[in-house]
């Protein structure tokens, strides 16, 4: 059976090993030939049900080129470097109005992962509870 | 883009890449669309040929470095400055030194901001759009202002001169402005001058050149003037050079509409307004230009 890393899984490609600069900006390239919107994101709460996520900038619907991107995601690792940073695609166009991609970008250098605990209920049902050691330290302190 | 190939070449084919890039036809273009201009165009010429040189050295493993490619555009109002930067992008763009080849065209207030902190962003936001292209940045000598020394100007050139520095694979940065305030503001930004590779000087077009310019307009807007009409253009034009606010090709881009306007004044002032031919919609006749103040 396969067995799941230990490092957070979220959107695309993160069965993958990190993608390379280059392969980032290929993937920026054809969210912008498709007309999306890039933004960049941050957070050092790797929880899966953590939607939202910090914006690090606005999103950018009127760059062109991969680099304008990039540029952004340069930035945000000089500050966050040690967190979390995803890019998002966003397609506004009528009835899909929605994130069309989502991809890490940047990770921590090291992610003690999620533990799972269960708690026995009534009539012997069991609940689950994901919950990340990271979080476990207030925020600003995860991850040093 | 400006990796060298891991084996070298000993052969390039100028001609062939020359043909593949199509900057013929772009050239070929700007010759038919952009009247006299002739040192200009000799100068664009002369930068195709030394890109495309790069590009064959680089294919043979000779030492090239990433060239520079920002430029100054110097000329009065009306001179084409715009128009050749959007051509200036085309011409890159099939060459391959950028990505995108569109133009973002700029003045001061696009890039800087009113209170502390607004500059920045403001001008990072522009940057960003003009990245793959080419960022115009139209009377550039507006960005510094010596009399106030805590003008948030100076952040904007600061940005401005670190992307034109680092990111030269990204971004094409052209300044253009009037001769004299360009020289003066490359005296006291001595990091933009040394950043800029080539000066490209417009002149103001002669009566003739102006004509045959007006002739171009007039033609691509799929209007006629009667003879009578060219006689009284070609009055018109030097005592326009002489009046003030001058704008070489845009006054007569001006001129033009303004005719339009009168003529379909014209047009709608007659009497018999059901059975208008194709001939009443296409021609300028001479008192659509005599009306002009110009005349008074
Ligand atoms: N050499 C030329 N031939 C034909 N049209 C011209 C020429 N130079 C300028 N124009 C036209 O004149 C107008 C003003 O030109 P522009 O490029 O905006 O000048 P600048 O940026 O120097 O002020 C534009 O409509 C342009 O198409
Ligand atoms: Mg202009």
């Amino acid at each position: 059976m396969h067995e799941n890393p230990r490092n957070m899984t979220q959107g695309q490609f993160s069965f993958l090993p990190p993608l390379t600069d280059d392969q980032i900006k290929l993937q920026m390239a054809y969210a912008i030939k498709q007309g999306w919107a890039l933004s960049v994101e941050y957070t050092d709460d790797p929880h899966p049900r953590n939607t939202y996520w910090e914006m690090w900038c606005q999103p950018m619907f009127d760059t062109k080129d991969p680099a304008a991107v990039m540029t952004e995601v340069t930035e945000c690792r000089k500050v966050y470097g040690n967190m979390y940073i995803r890019v998002n695609a966003f397609d506004n166009s009528r009835w899909r109005e929605s994130v069309a991609m989502s991809f890490i970008v940047n990770r921590p250098k090291y992610e003690p992962g999620l533990a799972l605990s269960r708690t026995e209920g009534p009539g012997r049902t069991i609940q689950y509870r994901v919950h990340s050691y990271a979080t476990d330290k207030p925020k600003g302190e995860r991850y040093k | 883009m400006t990796t060298t190939p891991e084996n070298p070449t000993d052969s390039f084919d100028l001609e062939g890449e020359f043909a593949r890039s199509n900057v013929q036809a772009v050239l070929d273009k700007l010759d038919r669309e952009l009247i006299g201009l002739r040192p200009v165009k000799q100068r664009i010429r002369e930068i195709a040929a030394l890109l495309l040189v790069d590009k064959a050295r680089r294919s043979m493993g000779l030492e090239t470095g990433a060239p520079t490619l920002h430029m100054s555009f110097t000329g009065n109002p009306g001179t084409g400055k715009t128009t050749v930067a959007l051509r200036m992008a085309e011409i890159l763009k099939n060459l391959g030194y950028v990505r995108q080849g569109h133009l973002v065209s700029v003045t001061r207030d696009d890039l800087v901001g009113q209170y502390i902190g607004h500059t920045a962003p403001k001008t990072r936001e522009v940057i960003k759009k003009a990245m793959g292209g080419v960022l115009f940045i139209d009377e550039a000598y507006y960005l510094y202002k010596p009399e106030n020394e805590r003008d948030y100007g100076q952040e904007a050139i600061e940005i401005l001169l670190q992307v034109m520095e680092n990111q030269r694979d990204d971004l094409v940065v052209i300044l253009a402005g009037y001769a004299n305030r360009m020289e003066v503001f490359f005296q006291s930004n001595p990091g933009f001058r040394s950043r800029i590779a080539h000066h490209l000087d417009f002149p103001d077009y002669s009566d003739v050149e102006l004509f045959e310019i007006a002739k171009i307009m007039v033609d691509a807007q799929h209007y006629v003037l009667t003879p009578e009409a060219v006689k009284v253009l070609k009055e018109y034009i030097p005592r326009r050079m002489k009046m003030p606010h001058f704008a070489n090709a845009r006054s007569m881009r001006n001129a033009i509409d303004r005719a339009k306007l009168r003529q379909a004044n014209r047009l709608f002032g007659r009497k018999d307004r059901t059975n208008l031919t194709r001939k009443d919609l296409t021609t300028i006749e001479a008192e659509d230009l005599l009306a002009s103040r110009v005349f008074q």
